[in-house]
């Protein structure tokens, strides 16, 4: 996993966590990788996992099965989709907005890019 | 826990390299020494391992004194130099030799991590690349199970794929009970494992903080982005003008530690008081 150099490293790895529940690679209610396999996984320091653990829980995306391992909330989907919608509009969207101002890029334009995307990359 | 108080060495009376330096590392947690050449960080791994004795000070690890050498001491530490003279017997047969001398040494583990690293275990040892040896050394420290392992240079010599599975490995064995200490010149390489940087400098460790409380305290971005006001220190490369400046509005920045190495050895007191 290539990190990006403009958010932590623990929030990035929520976030692939994240994508990967929403995705359903992760399916609900199962057993998640334990901190030591996504720190190897990863090639991460295991506190930083422990840290982007931490975080899911908190977001009740994720919950400790004591001595069992982190398994995944029945309604993280919900909950997943509240935080992320939330960091986008916040952190991605404004530097998207600046660009294609910038390129002069129209809406029209995006948005069949984005018709064009969606076929393409989430097509079943 | 692992600490160094008030150490004061040199090879030479007159010509000291540490001056009452202090240190304190916990568990659960891997270190990044980094310092210049000639700074000393060789002779303060040796400090910490008991391989050489300070003048005055001492370093101490689970109520030992290294320069004590007890036989407790030494089954809780493991010091893999940068280079280093191995026997004419093969890994399975050091494994067998030198393995007994350490109570937590995990033998499964130390031929796992020999099969991830692709060592043959049946060769003679002296006969192997410098990378294999360094791989069979790195190993095996980390199946001795240590509280302190320290790790002077270990990625020099190891090619692309060994890097990476020498990542992999050290994620998998950090655990609470132990605490990774590796000196390098090559961040680059153990960027995302390192958790704790420390910077040794003129005599004395002039930091010692995580990786979070830097990124809090410091942002890394270029000198467009940068608040003017805020810039500690810059940098200028074939790009543009790399800045560090303070962090006032709770943004994250990586932090980009061959920089704020650069910074700190250029005598910018500013990043290191703002870090105190």
């Amino acid at each position: 996993m290539e990190f990006r150099e403009n958010e932590a490293i623990y929030l990035q790895i929520a976030a692939y966590v994240g994508e990967n529940i929403m995705l359903g690679k992760w399916p609900v209610n199962e057993k998640i990788p334990s901190v030591r396999e996504l720190a190897v996984d990863l090639q991460v320091n295991p506190n930083t996992v422990v840290r982007a653990y931490e975080f899911l829980q908190n977001k009740e995306v994720i919950l400790n099965k004591r001595g069992i391992g982190f398994f995944i909330a029945a309604d993280a989907g919900e909950k997943i989709k509240g935080y992320s919608k939330e960091r986008f509009l916040g952190n991605e969207l404004p530097e998207f907005f600046r660009n294609i101002f910038l390129l002069n890029i129209s809406m029209k334009e995006i948005e069949e890019r984005f018709e064009k995307f969606k076929s393409e990359t989430y097509q079943k | 826990m692992i600490e160094i108080s008030n150490l004061t060495f040199g090879y030479s009376k007159k010509n000291l390299l540490f001056k009452n330096l202090n240190l304190k590392l916990q568990m659960g947690h891997i270190y990044g020494l980094l310092g210049k050449n000639g700074a000393g960080k060789s002779t303060l791994l040796k400090n910490l391992a008991g391989l050489v004795f300070p003048q005055e000070g001492l370093c101490s690890l689970k109520g030992y004194h290294a320069a004590d050498r007890l036989p407790g001491f030494l089954q809780e530490l493991f010091f893999i130099p940068e280079e280093m003279h191995l026997p004419s017997i093969t890994a399975s047969q050091f494994a067998g030799s030198t393995g007994h001398f350490y109570p937590k040494f995990n033998e499964a583990q130390y031929f796992k991590m020999l099969a991830e690293f692709d060592v043959p275990v049946s060769d003679v040892l002296g006969k192997l690349s410098f990378g294999q040896q360094k791989k069979v050394m790195i190993a095996f420290g980390l199946a001795t199970n240590t509280a302190l392992l320290i790790m002077d240079e270990p990625t020099n010599g190891l090619d692309i794929p060994s890097k990476v599975k020498f990542r992999k490995i050290i994620a998998g064995a950090l655990t609470d009970e132990r605490c990774i200490v590796i000196s390098t010149h090559q961040v680059r390489d153990l960027d995302s494992l390192i958790d704790n940087v420390l910077v040794l400098h003129e005599q004395e460790i002039v930091l010692n903080r995580s990786l979070d409380e830097i990124a809090e305290r410091l942002q890394f971005t270029t000198a467009v982005q940068a608040n003017k006001a805020a810039i500690l220190y810059e940098e200028s490369n074939a790009i543009g003008i790399n800045t560090i400046s303070e962090n006032h509005n709770e943004t994250f920045s990586k932090v980009d530690m061959e920089m704020l190495f650069n910074a700190i050895i250029s005598d910018h007191k500013s990043v290191t008081d703002i870090l105190k």
